[in-house]
């Protein structure tokens, strides 16, 4: 017989309502997982979307998602010339604000010329861009509908196409236009402000200039070579796309993550208190009981046992319950993506094996040092 | 009610000494000690509280580590001025069972593993340890109860149950605190007669500590304890001995 569940048993009520307990504090720490995995899946969401082996940026930077970044538009040309170049387009990015329907929409617009690198890969609704001007591929994070018009500048554009989990960093949904369209939302001046440049002689600035120039090596080159050979132009510089991701992952939103593991921390130990304080207290409740069990002769590895196994069970139910929390509440609770991969569940769950395993040493300590003749008080 | 011979001595203990806290605070709570105890017998301890009653059953029951003085239980010196054993544990599980003032029955555990779980500590196998347990509580008569908890049964059945859980591994000694302090004197009568069965059955030795005059006609021998000190073992007569 397993006394450990058998005790369960006996005052299941009470157990259930602390694992409930556990596993809602559980869910946070989940949670807070969870987002922080979205955050690295938005943060990357816009470079796996377009699907590049280089980016090809403003020499000296870093490319447009941790700084200014501009390059002239002709660079796609002189970059589609290189013999190991399968494909390569231009981009713009650039964040706007627009009132549609009654709310505030803050986008990130990226400009690229539709049939080239640079469209998002995979629509879950509508078609790609094959008009020049005033369409829209939007994320369904933007609630707009297709045909639905909305206004971003001086222009009315056509939502056409609609995508999934593209967004920013920090969470911007992302929208696809024509390069044009997206130069022109992004250098043409106000009409009153052209007319005073204009009266003051001065000439309207170029307005064929890109952000970045995305390309995608021929398969039979390495995609470092590649960019070795861009390198030496010296004008320009160039991301690879693990670098990119690296970039994005490890430095733009490093601090963030740092914030989130962090709180991941504090609430990891908080767990192990909590779970040591609960362990501790169910064990000092039998406490007569261990006793009457060593006076019976029961060995030290049943009474460790008996708490082990409790503890462990207990955090696994907590987990699991917190686990499906995450999956089933939570997911629409949050403004930002929740991200819950098997490895991180893995991980986590290791790390509350864990934590009841040391949680559980106070209450062990407690039992091992209760004198057999407790039993024999009243 | 019969009363079988005494075959040999189960209990043998000299000069044993057992005091608590030292310097101005020191209780002696045994002082030289000595008693011989044989199979087959029922022995009452007698003495105002205080006088070390139960630290000389603990003693016994190697709950406690006496100060000085020798003990043999069941043919085996188990203390010579300290254990000889390592494993008291298993010394308690397989020789020695217990009876409380208060039948100490596990709660988590109805009344079959209630006695099961000391068959189950000592390696026996699931069905031996549900049968014997089951053949134990019809043997006390409560075999109806068996799979009732703790706090569904009355104190008598519940005291039969910790009787039954004492003897499970047929143990050579029962040592009893009070057994039947929470009983009415009708329940008080039937389990000392069934404490005496026992004895005679399984030729076990049945010390019981106890306040109750009602049931002190039921002891083969009185041992009478005050201030730690053993004062006579002697309202009945000596045992036949057989193989000292």
């Amino acid at each position: 017989m397993n006394l450990a569940w058998r005790d369960i048993r006996h005052k299941l009520g009470r157990f259930v309502l602390t694992c409930l307990g556990l596993s809602l504090l559980m869910a946070v720490v989940i949670t807070m997982a969870a987002m922080n995995r979205g955050q690295i899946e938005d943060a990357t969401a816009l470079v796996r979307s377009i699907g590049a082996d280089l980016w090809v940026v403003e020499s000296g930077t870093h490319g447009p998602f941790s700084e200014s970044s501009r390059i002239p538009g002709d660079t796609r040309e002189m970059i589609m010339r290189m013999e190991s170049v399968e494909q390569a387009g231009a981009i713009t990015l650039q964040t706007v604000q627009a009132a549609h329907a009654g709310r505030k929409l803050r986008l990130q617009v990226v400009g690229f010329e539709p049939g080239r690198l640079g469209e998002p890969v995979k629509l879950i609704a509508g078609r790609p861009i094959t008009r020049s001007h005033f369409e829209l591929i939007a994320d369904k994070q933007t609630r707009l509908q297709l045909g639905e018009t909305v206004r971003l500048g001086r222009d009315d554009f056509t939502v056409v196409g609609v995508t999934s989990g593209i967004v920013t960093l920090s969470g911007d949904s992302i929208v696809f236009m024509s390069l044009k369209d997206a130069q022109d939302l992004q250098f043409q001046q106000a009409p009153p402000s052209a007319r005073r440049d204009a009266a003051r002689g001065q000439q309207r600035s170029p307005v064929d200039l890109v952000n970045a120039v995305v390309a995608r090596a021929s398969p039979w080159v390495s995609t470092d070579e590649v960019a070795e050979t861009i390198r030496r132009w010296k004008h320009l510089s160039v991301l690879t796309d693990e670098e990119q991701n690296q970039l994005l992952t490890r430095t733009v939103i490093e601090r963030a993550r740092k914030q989130l593991g962090t709180y991941m921390a504090i609430l990891t130990v908080v767990s192990a208190v909590i779970i040591a304080l609960i362990i501790y207290t169910m064990t000092m409740e039998k406490i007569r009981e261990i006793a009457m069990l060593k006076l019976i002769g029961a060995p030290d590895r049943t009474i460790v046992g008996l708490i082990l196994q409790q503890a462990l069970l207990m955090g696994a139910l907590s987990f699991g319950a917190g686990t499906a929390l995450v999956y089933t509440l939570a997911q629409g609770l949050f403004v930002r993506r929740l991200v819950v991969l098997p490895t991180d569940i893995a991980m986590l769950f290791g790390v509350v094996v864990l934590v009841c395993l040391v949680a559980s040493l106070l209450g062990v300590r407690a039992a091992l040092r209760v004198d057999p003749a407790r039993a024999l008080t009243g | 009610m019969d009363i079988s011979p005494a075959t040999r001595p189960l209990v043998e203990i000299k000069g044993i000494c057992k005091h608590f806290g030292e310097g101005p605070t020191r209780v002696d709570a045994l002082r030289d000690v000595t008693m011989t105890l044989w199979s087959g017998e029922v022995v009452g301890l007698l003495g105002p509280s205080g006088s070390g009653k139960t630290t000389l059953l603990n003693a016994i029951g190697a709950i406690i580590e006496p100060n000085g003085g020798w003990m043999k239980l069941d043919g085996e010196v188990v203390y010579d001025n300290r254990w000889l054993r390592s494993d008291l544990r298993r010394l308690r599980l397989e020789k020695i069972g217990f009876i409380f003032q208060t039948h100490n029955l596990l709660p988590f555990l109805n009344a079959t593993d209630n006695v099961a779980v000391v068959l189950q500590l000592a390696g026996r196998p699931r069905e031996e340890c549900i049968r014997r347990s089951v053949e134990l509580l019809e043997y006390l008569e409560v075999g109806h109860r068996k799979d009732s908890m703790p706090s569904q049964l009355s104190g008598g059945e519940a005291q039969r149950v910790a009787i039954a859980r004492a003897l499970a591994n047929r143990p050579r000694i029962i040592l009893a605190d009070e057994p039947t302090a929470a009983l009415d004197s009708v329940r008080a009568e039937i389990v000392m007669d069934l404490l005496r069965k026992l004895a005679v059955e399984q030729q076990a030795t049945i010390i019981a500590v106890t306040h109750d005059d009602k049931i002190f006609g039921r002891f083969d021998r009185i041992f009478k304890l005050r201030d730690g000190r053993l004062e006579d073992d002697g309202k009945a007569a000596e045992p036949d001995v057989v193989s000292p």
